[in-house]
């Protein structure tokens, strides 16, 4: 007695071509839309204070380290306190209704509350002063802040992006004068002393 | 039966003398999937599902917890879960051994057990499957193991032999099951065509793959199984050794040897065919299946445990040689102090359990009388399962609890998540072999009728002429000749 109709010897070509393709789907969705350049670029949280990259960095020319003071000595880069805004401020722009944030914590004593843009996880261990101090400059990471209104991630800072740069550093090399500068373009007879970095690419480089 | 096909000057013994007609192997074996359970399946089957209600919920507790849980930790790094992981992959050998070494070799006798011991690799890989799965502590991670594409740029690391073992686990999983699979089609069909209610006919037609018996599908089905029985037959050797350079590729005195690949063979054979055994013996007498699984083939498998007993206790005399023989001190101390010395050794009597079940109890199998006595094989078996089990203990926990530096020393306890987790792989084993024997042929009747006199060439045909037609065909061949 014929219980299946003949069609259904269809029936294991058509499954085992949607396992195949699902499986290769799955995988396609996960290293593309699950990674932290799909995930991540581009996040740029609303801050307490309408602070802008662009006018201070770029229009005014400010360094990096007038702020950002410690990058060369310590880990992890410092968010500047109320005390290091009101250095000027205290002259500049004293009546600007954009600083009144500013001015409150000041008076108070309770600092603002930035909202941390780049955040790399607990488990992955990363030093400031030890990329700034072999030349690998604040843009091949942070990307053009100068041009920025308001501060957006512009890398992945995945694992992947990271090891991207360990196992070749030569493009992101600079001479460690020229590490802030956000406009720097290598001259064709300046080439990196590759001797001096030596990027971990084991396990517990990173992960300690 | 009038059938010559057993060489009797040899001393070859009708396989299956309780068999009377072919339709006898397709009726013992089919009314079990037929009939409603018997109480003994019942009084089995609850307590396994309660059992795999405690794994689940030990599973669950583990990865809300963590592997913190277990009683691991430095310098007993693995210990209740390698161990289990061993034991059960180690009981799966005996199925591919039986399905595929013993067909190359046309040894008839396996037909009777070879469905049996095949379905138990596949449960017993399963259940050892789980033990890595969750030993990493954070199995949502263990997509790490397969080279898949990532934006981590990781890619498994091929030197390692815990990355050889994912490969030959799964390898062997999926061998194991397509073999088992193809051998079961012919069967299905026979339970297809005689299901009395529609539901029944359709999921054995299902699965049964249009099977209709025709001379070209047996051509392919025979073809085919002959190819799986040599791809599965490399496995017999191949994953037991990987297993065993998890170990043997190691820095630890205990582990770092060369013996330890056909050593880890041998005993995966040994503790699979104990195991057979024991579920063998059960079975048989819970479904009445004396007819088609006889003495004649329990006392072979006894030859069988008799005969690995022996292996391994050529492995266990060997590393002692070699301890003595390399003058490494390091070495005898891991042997002569961790293993054997009462007075120095937190787990010498582990050593000794091990000696006791897997040497010394199997020697009874020189006597025949033992060897086709029931109560005694099935006390056997289990003191070979329980040997087999503390052997691992024993390479596991002994070698690592006296680490290189004497402060670093330490010795572990199980704690009840171990003990109810190994609990809990019973309870998943049985529960899915009773679920087996009820609905799947539990012994291979196409394979077995192929063992019957009645199949072979030799035998005289069964046709027996009506008076009337002898007279005619008397007559007629009178006339031709005259």
């Amino acid at each position: 007695m014929q219980i299946f109709p003949r069609e259904i010897n269809l029936l294991g070509k058509v499954v085992a071509t949607v396992a195949f393709l699902g499986l290769v789907a799955t995988v396609f969705v996960f290293w593309y839309y699950f990674s932290p350049k799909n995930l991540q670029v581009g996040y740029a949280p609303k801050q307490p204070v309408p602070y802008s990259h662009r006018l201070h960095a770029g229009e005014l020319g400010i360094d990096c380290r007038y702020c950002h003071s410690n990058v060369e000595e310590a880990a992890h880069a410092v968010i500047p306190p109320t005390q290091t805004c009101m250095g000027c401020h205290a002259v500049i722009k004293t009546e600007s209704k954009r600083l009144e944030p500013v001015r409150a914590s000041w008076e108070s004593g309770e600092p603002i509350r930035w909202v941390r843009v780049h955040r790399l996880p607990d488990h992955s261990y990363f030093n400031h002063a030890s990329h700034v101090n072999v030349g690998v400059g604040c843009v091949s990471c942070h990307g053009r802040i100068d041009k920025m209104e308001v501060v957006y991630q512009a890398e992945p800072v995945g694992m992947g992006w990271c090891l991207d740069c360990h196992r070749n550093p030569e493009p992101n090399l600079r001479p460690v004068a020229e590490v802030t500068n956000m406009d720097w373009v290598r001259p064709a007879d300046w080439s990196p002393d590759l001797s001096a970095v030596n990027p971990p690419e084991h396990c517990s480089g990173c992960h300690r | 039966m009038g059938a010559s096909y057993v060489n009797a000057e040899a001393g070859e013994t009708e396989l299956l003398p309780d068999v009377s007609s072919i339709n006898q192997v397709t009726e013992s074996v089919c009314r079990v999937t037929e009939q409603p359970a018997p109480k003994g399946w019942w009084m089995l089957f609850v307590p396994s599902l309660a059992l795999l209600g405690l794994l689940i919920a030990c599973i669950g507790y583990l990865v809300t917890v963590g592997t913190g849980t277990w009683g691991n930790n430095s310098p007993v790094a693995w210990a209740w879960d390698i161990t289990n992981f061993v034991w059960w992959i180690g009981i799966g050998h005996a199925g591919t051994l039986i399905s595929a070494v013993l067909f190359l070799f046309r040894q008839k006798w396996r037909t009777s057990i070879n469905r049996f011991a095949e379905a138990m690799t596949i449960f017993a890989v399963m259940c050892a499957g789980i033990y890595p799965a969750l030993h990493t502590g954070r199995p949502w991670f263990d997509y790490y193991m397969f080279p898949l594409p990532n934006q981590m740029q990781m890619w498994p690391n091929f030197k390692s032999p815990l990355m050889w073992d994912i490969f030959a686990v799964s390898t062997y999983f999926t061998i194991s099951l397509l073999f088992w699979y193809t051998g079961l089609i012919p069967d299905l069909a026979t339970l297809r065509d005689r299901s009395k209610n529609t539901f029944r006919r359709a999921v054995y037609g299902f699965f049964a793959l249009g099977w209709r018996g025709s001379n070209r599908h047996w051509q392919h089905y025979e073809r085919a199984y002959l190819i799986l029985a040599a791809i599965s037959t490399p496995l017999v050797l191949s994953v037991h050794s990987i297993v065993s350079f998890d170990f043997a590729t190691s820095v630890i005195y205990g582990w770092h040897t060369t013996i330890f690949p056909p050593y880890f063979v041998a005993g995966a054979v040994f503790s699979g065919f104990a195991l057979v055994m024991t579920l063998l013996l059960v079975t048989r007498s819970v479904f009445k299946l004396y007819d088609l699984v006889t003495l004649k083939h329990l006392e072979l498998m006894n030859k069988f445990i008799l005969g690995t007993a022996w292996l391994v206790g050529y492995a266990y005399a060997m590393e002692f040689f070699v301890a003595w023989y390399s003058g490494n001190e390091y070495e005898q101390f891991v042997f002569l102090n961790n293993r054997l010395n009462p007075f120095e050794a937190p787990y010498w009597w582990s050593y000794w359990a091990m000696v006791i079940c897997n040497v010394i109890i199997p020697q009874v199998y020189w006597w025949k009388r033992m060897r086709t006595s029931i109560p005694v094989m099935f006390v056997v078996s289990i003191f070979v399962n329980i040997g087999m089990w503390f052997e691992r203990f024993v390479i596991i926990v002994t070698s690592l609890h006296r680490d290189f530096l004497p402060s670093a020393w330490g010795v572990f306890h199980p704690t009840w998540v171990d003990i109810c987790m190994y609990l809990g792989t019973f309870g998943l084993f049985m529960s899915a072999f009773l679920l087996f024997i009820r609905w799947i042929p539990m012994i291979a009747i196409a394979e077995v009728k192929m063992v019957l006199p009645f199949a072979q060439p030799q035998h005289a045909p069964a046709v027996v002429l009506s008076e009337e037609l002898q007279d005619a065909h008397a007559q007629k061949t009178a006339l031709a000749a005259g």
